[in-house]
């Protein structure tokens, strides 16, 4: 690598604008999912809770799969696909608050109810595109729903940087009110959280992050649900460390899965969403056993 | 401390709270008795500004309650709820940490902090389990881990609702003393309490309420008669004296079967069982 470096020759081409953005991208898409989710499960006051639930992946995919199959290839394919599946995600979370918001105030329940039917709505246009797309398009399609890094370039993340940049640094601000709100909405607001102030950052955040993610890589799941919980396994439930935790945690499982889905089945490359839930999934599963005794006993793990 | 002006609250066409006037002094303990659905509550949050007010004005220090940003509101007055629900894990010491957020300057809490949840823990002796999960507790030890939150937050008011619920005679007593010794030191609460002789031993000033209505109010010996206390729960009552001079009240039931009454439809009606 370091003769890569010095040469610059085609090594060092690959490296800097093959595998580098990809390393990256992984990093900035794992951590926005993770966060997101950490905040969404904040808010909704349910560790069951994951990114996907306002409607914004659902909306991305849409977005997504209108273009490629309506629009198709041109001059702004690169383009094309992640800003219109922003756009959708954006629009659809925009739905999802409209229909939960009543004279100023948004009912958790209701969210979460209007997060469920757009999502079904949203996946309905989804395999209504399926349905009417050609074998290549359908190819592409589900290659973009499954999720991956195989088309990451830095042009492509240009779109989503500054929508990344802004959701993450809202969520990241919002530890100590989430704290409070884990009490419940009127508990939170007797200890001075201004309630609806932060559900609107949370979800304004969220739907920049995850939609920022989603156009970079496409549908990556489990991230966004699974870091938050292993950080808690590990170290408790305080958001001021869940939530920054999470961004690194999500970035590392990003570039460990990615990294593995390039290498695992040489020379062909496995969708990153397969891998995050093919290998995340028994890990998880492993950590819930190895302490679950330790959850049930209710002695706290640090000096467990 | 907290000054009610004909306060009332309507949800479409119930109102839970209508027409009360009280005026609440500092250094003083108040308890909220009255049946269900009285209006405890309702009044409670009202005072606490979670609900907004369909008529009326709650007033905090001479100002408007809703005047106040959240977070200077949140220094001034402390609310205990009595439905808890937390599903993430943590323990009791973070949940009393909570009650110092409204103070906190950084993201951190500072030695004292922690030292100020500690001491609230101790008081209501919810030490032993502080580094548990609060997940894992028993009811009326997750009950005084809440208590200890809501003494964590140093307010002048405290608004408490049912802070007896769920505890053990022993801490029931400790609660209540709790808070007689916090009125005595200038604190004000106001407590919604079913228990009618505890609210008689520990409170200055009983709010007797029905119906969203406020029936009477007065030191418990006046305020607790056998005709008012008949008229407000329905159920005939017996009013004795407590040996430590207290009015000393329980309903007046005898199992003894009495006729059905002709209103009532079936043979197995417990309330004609009882005779009420």
């Amino acid at each position: 690598m370091l003769q890569a470096l010095l040469y610059q020759g085609d090594g060092y081409a690959a490296l800097v604008y093959v595998r580098f953005p990809r390393v990256v991208l992984a990093a900035v898409v794992g951590a926005l999912l993770a966060v997101s989710g950490t905040a969404m499960q904040g808010v909704f006051r349910n560790p069951l809770a994951d990114p996907g639930l306002i409607g914004v992946t659902a909306g991305a995919g849409f977005g997504a799969a209108l273009w490629i199959v309506l629009i198709g290839s041109g001059a702004l394919e690169i383009w094309g696909t992640p800003a219109a599946a922003f756009v959708c995600g954006m629009a659809v979370v925009a739905a999802v608050w409209k229909a939960a918001e009543t004279e100023g105030q948004s009912h958790i329940m209701t969210l979460l109810l209007a997060g469920i039917a757009l999502n079904s709505v949203a996946g309905a246009g989804i395999g209504l595109m399926t349905f009417l797309a050609d074998d290549e398009q359908l190819r592409s399609l589900t290659f973009w729903l499954l999720g991956g890094f195989g088309g990451a370039t830095w042009t492509a993340a240009l779109v989503a940087l500054p929508a990344a940049a802004v959701g993450l640094f809202m969520l990241l601000r919002l530890a100590p009110q989430l704290n409070a709100f884990a009490l419940g909405e009127s508990d939170a607001y007797h200890l001075g959280v201004h309630v609806e102030s932060l559900k609107r950052r949370a979800m304004v955040g969220a739907a920049l992050s995850v939609g920022a993610a989603v156009s970079i890589a496409g549908g990556i799941g489990f991230v966004g649900l699974v870091v938050p919980h292993l950080l808690r396994l590990l170290g408790g439930a305080d958001h001021r460390y869940v939530l920054p935790g999470s961004a690194l945690g999500g970035a590392s499982l990003l570039v460990l899965a990615d990294l593995a889905s390039r290498t695992v089945v040489l020379p062909a490359e496995l969708p990153v969403g397969v891998v995050t839930s093919l290998f995340g999934g028994p890990f998880f599963l492993w950590l819930l056993i190895r302490y679950k005794r330790t959850l049930i006993a209710g002695t706290p793990y640090d000096n467990s | 401390m907290i000054t009610l002006d004909n306060i009332g609250y309507r949800v479409g066409k119930n109102w839970l709270a209508r027409g009360v006037n009280l005026n609440i002094n500092p250094g003083a303990f108040w308890a909220l008795v009255g049946p269900n659905g009285a209006g405890k509550t309702t009044l409670l949050r009202l005072m606490s500004g979670e609900l907004a007010p369909t008529e009326g004005e709650a007033q905090l220090g001479g100002k408007p309650v809703h005047a106040y940003p959240p977070k200077e509101l949140a220094r001034l007055r402390a609310y205990l709820q009595q439905k808890r629900d937390i599903s993430f894990p943590f323990t009791s010491l973070e949940i009393a940490l909570f009650g110092r957020a409204p103070h906190l300057n950084g993201a951190k809490e500072t030695a004292a902090d922690i030292e100020t949840a500690n001491d609230a823990l101790r008081q209501v002796e919810a030490e032993p389990f502080a580094q548990r999960l609060y997940t894992t507790l028993s009811g009326g030890e997750a009950s005084r881990v809440d208590i200890a939150r809501v003494l964590a937050q140093t307010p002048e008011l405290f608004l408490l609702d049912e802070p007896a619920n769920h505890l053990d005679l022993r801490h029931q007593t400790l609660i209540l003393s709790l808070c007689k010794k916090l009125a005595m030191q200038g604190k004000t609460i106001v407590a919604a309490i079913h228990d009618l002789n505890l609210a008689a031993m520990f409170a200055d000033m009983l709010v007797v309420m029905k119906e969203g209505r406020v029936v009477d109010v007065g030191p418990p010996e006046y305020a607790l008669t056998e005709a008012s206390l008949t008229e407000v729960y329905d159920i005939p009552f017996e009013v004795l004296q407590h040996p430590n001079g207290y009015p000393w009240v329980m309903p007046r039931v005898s199992l003894t079967a009495a006729m059905p009454r002709p209103s009532c439809s079936g043979a197995d009606c417990v309330g004609c069982w009882i005779g009420i």
